[in-house]
């Protein structure tokens, strides 16, 4: 397909790289190398070899009858909840550790929320010897403690982040901090966020995941295309992926669910495409959450990875020109949806991937039509928010 | 383009010293009684800091006196209204430097419009690329005479150097190492060999050297090499520590070895 960044990395208006000078030399490596990497045979053996017996790809497209049934449509379930450490994050990762070792980077930094990307990483870096150093906010790792002892477990540092909000957006400032003073490792981003070329590196990482539903529709249904995708979108990266062969294709209708917390008017939302506009945010020119003033404002969902007052460019692209549509989910409906796959399907899903589960009660579709849902991770670390729902509805 | 910081330049060529403030800190009312004091301290121009929520190129220190600053109702548009108001009795230049996102929200023709009007000789923001201000802002400034600094660090080829002194004016602000604010404690013997570099280039612009300039050591060497220095971590802490604005010009100045006037 063709690139869908232009030569400077904007996708449109968005994008770019918007990085002080102390930066710039470590994004101008990363811009002039990644390309020609990505498109190496060496590079391409190694990475494919590891998705397929490390990350146990491909994964499956599964249809969930039952839930096709309560909806009626044709709906099927890309489970990237069965990768390796449960959920998509670690095809970026192993993607972006082998370009770090062809970089000759010997060690790898990265930003977590709820620890998912960080523990993706973390993985990687263990089976790679590679020394590793995660950032995350100080909340989260209140928040998030199985998450902090399985990457201290593997190997990596973790590195609590007292400034700002001390959530993700802070762990991700702080990341960029190590970055300036230490150029000589590899940041290692979770999603399709920050200066240029991070969300087209990460996306084109990604993309192997809607390389896989061509291949498996064409199986099953004799056709690459389904009528409806739908993704959730934090970042935006296992939407990139979910996308990513099939933006080209308008016939192919994509949706994104993106966390509208308490609602969209409730001042507790991450709803960054209902209540965002254009600004800069960690090096990229994209939609995002801010007062008058130009100052960054404070994300809030039930869950923790889309829990971002940003979206990555390719997104804030697709919605301004039309090409995707984003839909607000609420924590509760969140939640609901959750509840709901796994009566139906035995399947409890990640809190982020429930949104795009939520989503679909509020899409129009025909009996015919075939809906693939990116199931982007599992929900064994949302037990707790799970937990507490039963028993408030017991009550 | 001749504003006060031209003037200042063509006085003034060598040992200059500049403090960096940030501004609403430590009280929302705070900037103009320490622009005042720092001028009667006998700093030769100021560079004064609207906050931003995220500051990337920031250490511990300014990303703390911001956070405070927003905290204080803070902003950009209050900054250049406070700085209008007082214009008469501020007679060193004055530099504002922050981050794009805020200068956007206000759009940058408002901005450069407001900015000359409240006396500010010229910009600093970190985080527009020079491309962008090569093919959409540069008219703009001229017009509004103002300048626009660009930084250069270790990690900047010379090249790039020549590129953005040529695309800048003012002054080149020399970031003394390939690091956040307030870092180092001492200059290494690879700093100083980077400034001798910048020295030697035959730049058309003056260089001023800021990031971990903190005692007349660090001071010494800067001016050695490059125009002068510009100096914002110590000077914070400095106020953080002290009781009046006056008695933290005064402290930090003493630590400089230069004295006060």
């Amino acid at each position: 397909m063709n690139r869908l960044i232009d030569n400077k990395g904007f996708y449109g208006e968005f994008g770019g790289s918007w990085v002080p000078e102390m930066l710039y030399p470590n994004i101008e490596q990363l811009a002039s190398s990644y390309e020609a990497i990505l498109e190496s045979t060496s590079f391409k053996d190694r990475f494919n070899s590891l998705l397929k017996d490390y990350a146990g790809r491909p994964t499956p497209l599964f249809l969930a009858e039952s839930l096709s049934g309560a909806l009626g449509a044709k709906i099927y379930l890309k489970r990237e909840d069965l990768c390796h450490t449960g959920s998509h994050k670690l095809n970026n990762v192993i993607g972006q550790a082998l370009v770090a070792m062809e970089m000759n980077k010997r060690e790898v930094i990265a930003e977590t929320g709820a620890g998912q990307h960080g523990v993706a990483t973390a993985t990687v870096c263990a089976l790679l010897d590679l020394p590793c150093r995660v950032f995350m906010g100080e909340k989260d790792v209140q928040r998030q403690q199985p998450n902090v002892l399985r990457m201290k477990m593997l190997g990596a540092e973790v590195v609590p982040v007292s400034s700002g909000s001390r959530t993700l957006k802070d762990a991700t400032n702080e990341a960029i901090r190590y970055w300036i003073n230490h150029p000589e490792v590899y940041y290692l981003i979770g999603s399709t966020i920050g200066p240029h070329p991070y969300p087209d590196l990460v996306a084109r990482l990604q993309s192997v995941i809607s390389a896989e539903m061509k291949i498996q529709l064409m199986e099953k249904k004799g056709r690459p295309d389904p009528d409806i995708i739908v993704a959730c979108v934090g970042g935006g990266s296992n939407a990139a992926g979910t996308f990513y062969h099939y933006i080209a294709d308008e016939k192919v209708k994509l949706v994104g669910a993106e966390a509208a917390g308490e609602g969209v008017g409730s001042g507790k939302t991450a709803a960054t495409i209902a209540t965002g506009s254009a600004g800069i945010i960690h090096g990229c020119r994209t939609l995002m959450m801010q007062d008058g003033g130009g100052q960054i404002l404070e994300a809030h969902s039930v869950s923790a990875g889309l829990d971002y007052p940003g979206i990555g460019p390719l997104h804030s692209y697709l919605h301004r020109t039309g090409r995707a549509r984003y839909l607000a989910v609420t924590d509760k409906e969140a939640v609901e949806a959750a509840h709901l796959l796994t009566r139906l399907e035995g399947i409890i899903p990640a809190l982020e991937s429930a949104h795009a589960i939520a989503a679909l009660h509020k899409l129009q579709f025909r009996e015919s039509d075939i809906i693939v849902v990116n199931l982007s991770g599992r929900g064994d670390k949302d037990m707790d928010t799970y937990i507490e729902s039963m028993q408030k509805r017991h009550q | 383009m001749q504003n006060r910081l031209d003037e200042l330049f063509k006085r003034k060529d060598r040992q200059l010293l500049s403090i960096y403030l940030t501004a609403g800190f430590p009280r929302i009312d705070s900037t103009v009684p320490l622009i005042r004091s720092l001028e009667e301290a006998g700093a030769d121009f100021l560079e004064v800091g609207f906050p931003f929520s995220d500051p990337l190129a920031d250490g511990p220190v300014i990303q703390e006196t911001s956070s405070i600053a927003i905290r204080n109702g803070m902003n950009l548009r209050l900054l250049l209204g406070q700085l209008a108001g007082a214009r008469n009795g501020i007679s060193i230049p004055l530099i504002l430097m922050g981050y794009l996102n805020p200068v956007l929200q206000m759009g940058m023709g408002t901005f450069c419009r407001k900015t000359e009007e409240s006396g500010v000789s010229g910009v600093i923001i970190p985080d527009l690329p020079p491309e962008e201000y090569r093919d959409k802002y540069r008219e703009l400034f001229n017009r509004h005479k103002l300048h626009m600094i660009f930084l250069v660090t270790p990690g900047t080829t010379v090249e790039r150097i020549r590129m953005l002194d040529n695309l800048g004016s003012g002054f080149i602000y020399a970031v003394s190492a390939s690091s956040t604010t307030g870092r180092q404690e001492s200059f290494s013997r690879e700093q100083e060999q980077y400034l001798e570099k910048l020295g030697s280039l035959d730049l058309g612009n003056p260089v001023m050297t800021g990031f971990g300039i903190h005692n007349r050591n660090t001071l010494e060497t800067v001016w050695k090499h490059t125009s002068g220095a510009i100096i914002g971590t110590a000077y914070l802490k400095a106020l953080k520590e002290a009781g009046s604005p006056d008695e933290a010009a005064r402290s930090l100045f003493g630590r400089l070895g230069v004295a006060s006037r």
